[in-house]
C-alpha cells in the first residue's frame, strides 16, 4: 500500500506542476504565449459555446456579436477582428483573415484543451483510486490500531493478573515462612519436651533399676554364684595387692608417665618433621639464592633495593649455619630469620617469574598475531614463489628438450654423444660444450705437441741414423783396430753423454719412460675422480680422444704423487670406519687432497700412455 | 586357594585363638576347639544349654561361653580339661559378657544394665560397678589392656568412668558433654578417647586420658549424625562416618577434619578402577541344555559363578532410595574399617548397599570402588596386609587387594552362604561362617597350601 503511494507520488505531482505552470502563466500573461493562455482560461466557456450559440448571434446582433466578440478577443489578447482602419470615422470593417486565424487558433486551443482535459480527468480517476487506497488503508491501519489497543488490554490484564499472582505467591511464601519458622518452634517445643519427658522417665527408670537392684541383689541372691573349681594364678604371675592409697598414686603416677611417653613421642615426630621441613627449606632458600643471584648480576638497577639486603642477609645467615648448627637451635630468632628470608626470596622469585610470565605472554601474543598475519601473507607469497619456480622449470625443462633434441640431431654422429646422452641439464650442456671447445683447443695443442714430438722423434731418429751410421763407421774403424769385448761398456759411456747434451723434450720423454711402471700399477686401486680443478667431464680415461693438456700434468713430481696415494686410501678407510665426527672431519681434507693428487696422478698416467702409444 | 570341608556350627560362633593356634566353634551346647594347622578335634567342652556368646581370653588360655537366657558363664581351660568355673547371674539377669584384658576377670553385664559385675578367676572378689550405660558400645579397653572406659550415665547425664585393670580402680571419672552417648573408643595408642553423641545430633568428643577434652567436633547440625566411628591403627586419624553418606577423618594434632569422603552414586573419575561383579554365563553345553530352560530366578545367585570385571567409567552405582520416614533409615556410612597398615580405608554406603568403597589414605582420595551382585554384609581387612574380603551372604568370598581382586567359589556340595568372615591372626586363613556350617580358607601360602594337603589326607 505504502509502496503504491510512493510510486504514484511523483506523477501527482508533475500533474500538479504541469497545472500550477499553466495557471502561473495564466497569471504572468507574457504576449508570446498569449493562445495558451486564452484557451486555458477559457476553458468554461468553449464548453458553454454550443448551448447558448444560438441564442448569441441572430440575423440583428450580427454587429454587436461582431463587437462584442472582438472586444472580447482583444480582452483575450487576440488581434482586434477589424481591420485597422486609416481614421476613426470609417467604420470599421471585419477582418476575414483575423477571424479566421482567430477561429483557427480558437480550435487549436480547443483541441489542446480537450487533451488537457483528458488528462485532468484521468488524472482525476487516479487520484480518486488512490484515494480510495488510501481510506482502505487508513480503514485497516484503524483496525489495526484497535486491535493492537485491545490486545494491550488484554497484555495489562494479564500483568495485573501476574502481579496479583505474585503478590499472592509473595504472601504465600511468607506464610510458609512463617508455618517453617512455626513448626521450628514447634519441633524446638517438643525437643524440649521429649527431653524433659526423657529425663522423667530415666528418672523413673532410674528409680525403678534403684528399687530392682535393692530388691534382686540386697535380698543376700543364693543364685548369684561363682563356682570354680580352684582360682588360677594371676596372668603376670604376682599376688594380688590390697587397695590402698598407695596403689591409687601408683596408677595416677603410671598414667601419667603413659601420657607423658605419649607426649614425648609425638613431640619427638614433631621434632623430626620440623627438622626435615626446616632441611627441606634451608635447602630451598640455597637453591634459591643460586637461582637469584647470576639473575641479581644482570638487572642489578631495578633488584637492587630489595636483593641487595637479601643477599647480604642471605650472606649473614650462611656464616651463621657455618658457625653453629642450626637444626637443633630451634629458637624463634632463628626460624623468624629463616622464614623471612625465605618469604623475601620467594617474593623475588615470584615477582621474577610473573615478569617472565609476562614476558612470554606478550612474546606469544605478539608471535601468535604476526604469525598469523605473517603465514597468509607467507602463503600467498609462498605459492606464488612456487608458481614462478614451476613456471621456470617448465620453462628450463622446455628449453632443454629442445637443445636435447639439437644436440641429437647435430652430434649423433659425434664421438661425444655416449657422454650427451647421460647429461640432461642445460648448464652442464653448455658447460660441457665450452669443455668440448677447450679441449679441441688442448687436443689441437697436444697433437701440434705431437707433430714436435715426432719431428723431434724423427729427427731424433735422423740423429739416430746419423749417429748409427757415425757408430758403424766408428765400429768400422774399431773393428778394424781392436777386439770387439769392449763394445758394450763404451755404448753405455756414449749414450750417457749423449743425453746429458740432448734438448728439454728428451729429457722429458726419458724422464717419463722412467716413472711408467711404477705410477700404472697405482693408478688401478685409485678412484677416479671428478675434480673441479679441471672441471673435467665424468670420463674416464679409457675414451679414445680424451687427451688432457700438458698443463694437467700437474706440479706435482712423481715421486709427491706416489707419497700422496698411500695417504689417500687412508685417511679414507678412517673417516669410513670412525663414528666420531672430527675425525672424519679430519680426514676429509686430507682425502680430498688424495682426490686432486689422484686426479693429477691419473693424468699423468695418461700422459704416459699417450706417450708411450706412438 | 583351598578350602577345608565345612563343619556344623550354630549363631555363627567361631573364634580364632588371639595366639592363632586354635580355633572355637560352638554347635548349639558344645564347645568344639581344633588345632588351626590340623583343624583335628583338641578338645570338646559341653555346656549347660546354648551358647549364645564365646570370647577367648587374652593370653588363649581360656574360652567364656555366655547363655544370657539363663544368666550363666561357664569358662573352660585349654590347658587343663577338667578345670571348670561356672559364674550364676541369678535373677539380675545377663545381657552381655567379656573378659578383662589380663584374662583373669569377667565382666558381667546384668540385664537392664543395672551393673556390670567383675569376676575374678584369681580371688574370690567380686567388684560391681553400677550405673552402665545401655548403649552401642560402653565399653572399651586400651590395646595394651591397661585401662578400661565406661560409659555411665547418672541422673539423666553421661559420664565416662576410667578404670585401671589391674586392680579394678577408678581413675577418672568425668561428665560428657553430650546429649545420650552413644559409643567410646579408645585410640589404639591408649592416649585418647572418642565419644561420639546419639545419632540425633552429630557430636563427637575426644577425651585424654586424664580426663581432660581435647576437641568437640561437629560437622553439621539439624540432621542424623554419627553412625560409624573408627580409628587408623597408628592413630593418627579418625574416620567418622555419618548419615549424610559421607566419612570425615580428623586427624590427632589438632583433632580437625583433614578431607571429606563423600560417597556419590556416580563415579566420573576415570583414575577411580571400579570393579563390578558380573555373573559368569554357564558354559554352554548340548548336555546341559534342557527342556523347558530352566527359569533364570529359580536358580540361586550364589549358584552361578561370578567373576570382576572392570567398569568404564562413568558409573552409576545400584542405589537404594531409604525411607526416611522409618527409624534407623538405611543411609549413611554404617561400616569402616582402615587396613592393618592405616594405608586404606574400606567404607560400606548403607543406601549404596552393593558396594564397598576402598580409600587411600596416603593420596587422602578414593581408590577402588568394588560393586557387588548382592549387598555386602561384612568386609574385614587382613590382620597383616592390605589385603580386604568381602562376603554378600552368598557362596563366594571376595578378596581385594592393592593389586587386584577376585571372587572365589566356595566348594563343596550344597549351598554356603557366607554370612559372616574371620581372619586368622596371621592372616594366612579365613573362616567362612554360614547359618550352620563354617570351613576355613587357606590363602595361597606354602603353609596353608600344606595344612590343607595335611587335612585333607588326615580325613581320607
Amino acid at each position: 500500500m505504502g509502496d503504491w503511494m510512493t510510486i504514484t507520488d511523483p506523477g501527482l505531482s508533475a500533474e500538479s506542476k504541469n497545472i500550477s505552470q499553466y495557471t502561473s502563466e495564466t497569471k504572468m500573461s507574457p504576449s508570446s504565449l498569449y493562445s495558451q493562455q486564452v484557451l486555458c482560461s477559457s476553458i468554461p466557456l468553449s464548453k458553454n459555446v454550443h448551448s447558448f450559440f444560438s441564442a448569441f448571434c441572430t440575423e440583428e446582433n450580427i454587429e454587436q456579436s461582431i463587437s462584442y466578440l472582438d472586444q472580447e478577443l482583444t480582452t483575450f489578447g487576440f488581434p482586434s477582428l477589424y481591420e485597422e482602419s486609416k481614421s476613426k470615422d470609417t467604420k470599421r470593417e471585419l477582418n476575414i483573415v483575423a477571424v479566421l486565424n482567430c477561429m483557427n487558433e480558437l480550435l487549436v486551443l480547443q483541441r489542446k484543451n480537450l487533451l488537457a482535459q483528458e488528462n485532468v480527468e484521468t488524472k482525476n480517476l487516479k487520484l480518486g483510486s488512490d484515494m480510495d487506497h488510501l481510506q482502505n488503508c487508513y480503514a485497516k491501519l484503524k483496525e489495526q490500531l484497535e486491535t493492537s489497543r485491545r490486545e494491550m488490554i488484554g497484555l495489562q490484564e494479564r500483568d495485573r493478573q501476574l502481579q496479583c499472582k505474585n503478590r499472592n505467591l509473595h504472601q504465600l511464601l511468607k506464610n510458609e515462612k512463617d508455618e517453617v519458622q512455626k513448626l521450628q518452634n514447634i519441633i524446638a517445643s517438643r525437643a524440649t519436651q521429649y527431653n524433659h519427658d526423657m529425663k522423667r522417665k530415666e528418672r523413673e527408670y532410674n528409680k525403678l533399676k534403684e528399687r530392682l537392684h535393692q530388691l534382686v541383689m540386697n535380698k543376700k541372691d543364693k543364685k548369684i554364684t561363682m563356682d570354680v573349681l580352684n582360682y588360677v594364678g594371676r596372668a603376670d604371675g604376682k599376688r594380688g595387692s590390697w587397695r590402698t592409697g598407695k596403689t591409687e598414686a601408683r596408677n595416677e603416677d603410671e598414667m601419667y608417665k603413659i601420657l607423658l611417653n605419649d607426649y614425648e613421642y609425638r613431640q619427638k615426630q614433631i621434632l623430626m618433621e620440623n627438622a626435615e621441613l626446616k632441611k627441606v627449606l634451608q635447602q630451598m632458600k640455597k637453591e634459591m639464592i643460586s637461582l637469584l643471584s647470576p639473575q641479581k648480576k644482570k638487572p642489578r638497577e631495578r633488584a637492587d633495593d630489595s636483593t641487595g639486603t637479601v643477599i647480604s642477609d642471605v650472606e649473614e645467615d650462611a656464616g651463621e649455619l657455618t658457625r653453629e648448627n642450626m637444626w637443633d637451635l630451634s629458637c624463634e630468632t632463628v626460624r623468624e630469620q629463616l622464614t623471612n628470608s625465605i618469604r623475601k626470596q620467594w617474593r623475588i622469585l615470584k615477582s621474577h617469574v610473573e615478569k617472565l610470565d609476562n614476558q612470554v605472554s606478550k612474546v606469544h601474543l605478539e608471535g601468535f598475531n604476526d604469525e598469523d598475519v605473517i603465514s597468509r601473507q607467507d602463503h600467498e607469497q609462498e605459492t606464488e614463489k612456487l608458481e614462478l619456480e614451476i613456471q621456470q622449470c617448465k620453462e628450463m625443462i622446455k628449453t632443454q628438450q629442445q637443445l636435447l633434441q639439437q644436440q641429437l640431431a647435430t652430434a649423433c654422429d659425434d664421438d661425444t654423444t655416449s657422454l650427451l646422452r647421460d647429461c640432461y641439464l642445460l648448464e652442464e650442456k653448455e658447460r660441457l660444450k665450452e669443455e668440448w671447445s677447450l679441449f679441441k683447443e688442448q687436443k689441437k695443442n697436444f697433437e701440434k705437441e705431437r707433430r714436435n714430438f715426432t719431428e723431434a722423434a724423427i729427427r731424433l731418429g735422423l740423429e739416430r741414423k746419423a749417429f748409427e751410421e757415425e757408430r758403424a763407421s766408428w765400429l768400422k774403424q774399431q773393428f778394424l783396430n781392436m777386439t770387439t769385448f769392449d763394445h758394450q761398456n763404451s755404448e753405455n759411456v756414449k749414450l750417457f753423454s749423449a743425453f746429458s747434451g740432448s734438448s728439454d723434450r728428451d729429457n722429458l720423454i726419458v724422464h717419463s719412460r722412467t716413472q711408467q711402471k711404477k705410477p700404472h700399477s697405482v693408478s688401478n686401486g685409485s678412484p677416479v675422480c671428478i675434480s673441479k680443478l679441471t672441471k673435467s667431464l665424468p670420463a674416464s680415461p679409457s675414451t679414445s680422444d680424451f687427451c688432457p693438456t700438458r698443463s694437467c700434468v700437474s706440479e706435482h713430481s712423481s715421486i709427491n704423487v706416489l707419497n700422496i696415494t698411500p695417504e689417500e686410501t687412508t685417511p679414507n678407510q678412517v673417516g669410513r670406519e670412525c663414528t666420531n665426527q672430527k675425525w672424519s672431519i679430519a680426514s676429509r681434507p686430507g682425502s680430498q687432497e688424495g682426490c686432486y693428487s689422484g686426479c693429477s696422478l691419473t693424468y699423468t698416467n695418461s700422459h704416459v700412455e699417450k706417450d708411450d702409444l706412438p | 586357594m583351598n578350602f577345608s570341608e565345612a563343619f556344623k556350627l550354630s549363631s555363627l560362633l567361631c573364634r580364632f585363638s588371639p595366639d592363632g593356634k586354635y580355633l572355637a566353634s560352638c554347635v548349639q551346647y558344645r564347645l568344639v576347639v581344633r588345632d588351626v594347622s590340623t583343624l583335628q578335634i583338641r578338645q570338646l567342652y559341653t555346656c549347660l544349654d546354648q551358647i549364645q556368646h564365646i570370647e577367648w581370653s587374652a593370653d588363649s588360655l581360656f574360652i567364656l561361653c555366655a547363655m544370657y537366657r539363663r544368666g550363666l558363664v561357664q569358662v573352660w581351660s585349654l590347658e587343663q580339661p577338667e578345670w571348670h568355673c561356672k559364674i550364676d547371674e541369678g535373677s539380675a539377669g545377663l545381657v552381655a559378657s567379656c573378659w578383662s584384658p589380663d584374662g583373669r576377670h569377667i565382666l558381667n553385664t546384668t540385664e537392664f544394665h543395672l551393673r556390670i559385675t567383675v569376676w575374678s578367676l584369681c580371688t574370690k572378689s567380686v567388684s560391681y560397678i553400677k550405673y552402665p550405660k545401655a548403649c552401642q558400645q560402653g565399653v572399651t579397653f586400651t590395646r595394651d589392656g591397661r585401662y578400661m572406659a565406661l560409659a555411665e550415665r547418672r541422673d539423666c547425664k553421661d559420664y565416662v568412668s576410667i578404670f585401671v585393670c589391674s586392680d579394678w580402680q577408678l581413675l577418672r571419672h568425668f561428665d560428657t558433654d553430650t546429649q545420650d552417648l552413644a559409643g567410646i573408643e579408645w585410640a589404639p595408642n591408649g592416649c585418647v578417647l572418642a565419644v561420639w553423641d546419639t545419632c540425633l545430633e552429630y557430636k563427637i568428643l575426644l577425651y585424654s586420658l586424664d580426663g581432660r577434652l581435647l576437641s568437640a567436633y561437629c560437622a553439621y547440625e539439624w540432621s542424623l549424625g554419627i553412625k560409624s566411628v573408627a580409628w587408623s591403627p597408628s592413630s593418627q586419624f579418625l574416620a567418622v562416618g555419618s548419615y549424610d553418606g559421607k566419612v570425615r577423618l580428623l586427624n590427632h594434632v589438632t583433632w580437625k577434619m583433614i578431607t571429606e569422603f563423600g560417597h556419590p552414586a556416580a563415579i566420573n573419575n576415570p583414575k577411580i578402577v571400579v570393579y563390578k561383579e558380573v555373573e559368569k554365563g554357564p558354559p554352554l553345553g548340548l548336555g546341559r541344555l534342557s527342556f523347558p530352560p530352566p527359569l533364570p530366578l529359580a536358580a540361586p545367585l550364589s549358584a552361578s559363578e561370578s567373576k570382576y570385571e572392570i567398569a568404564s567409567v562413568p558409573v552409576s552405582l545400584q542405589t537404594l532410595k531409604p525411607a526416611t520416614d522409618r527409624a534407623n533409615p538405611r543411609m549413611g556410612v554404617g561400616m569402616l574399617a582402615f587396613s592393618a597398615d592405616s594405608y586404606f580405608l574400606a567404607t560400606r554406603n548403607d543406601n549404596v548397599p552393593n558396594t564397598v568403597w576402598v580409600w587411600d589414605i596416603q593420596k587422602l582420595r578414593l581408590f577402588v570402588v568394588l560393586e557387588q551382585l548382592a549387598p555386602v554384609r561384612s568386609f574385614l581387612w587382613d590382620p597383616q596386609q592390605p589385603r580386604l574380603a568381602i562376603c554378600t551372604g552368598g557362596s563366594k568370598v571376595y578378596l581385594w587387594s592393592p593389586a587386584g581382586c577376585m571372587s572365589v567359589q566356595v566348594p563343596g556340595e550344597g549351598d554356603f552362604p557366607v554370612l559372616s568372615l574371620c581372619w586368622h591372626s596371621s592372616g594366612d586363613s579365613l573362616a567362612l561362617l554360614s547359618k550352620d556350617h563354617f570351613c576355613l580358607c587357606f590363602l595361597d601360602t606354602e603353609e596353608g597350601v600344606h595344612t590343607a594337603l595335611e587335612q585333607r589326607d588326615s580325613h581320607a
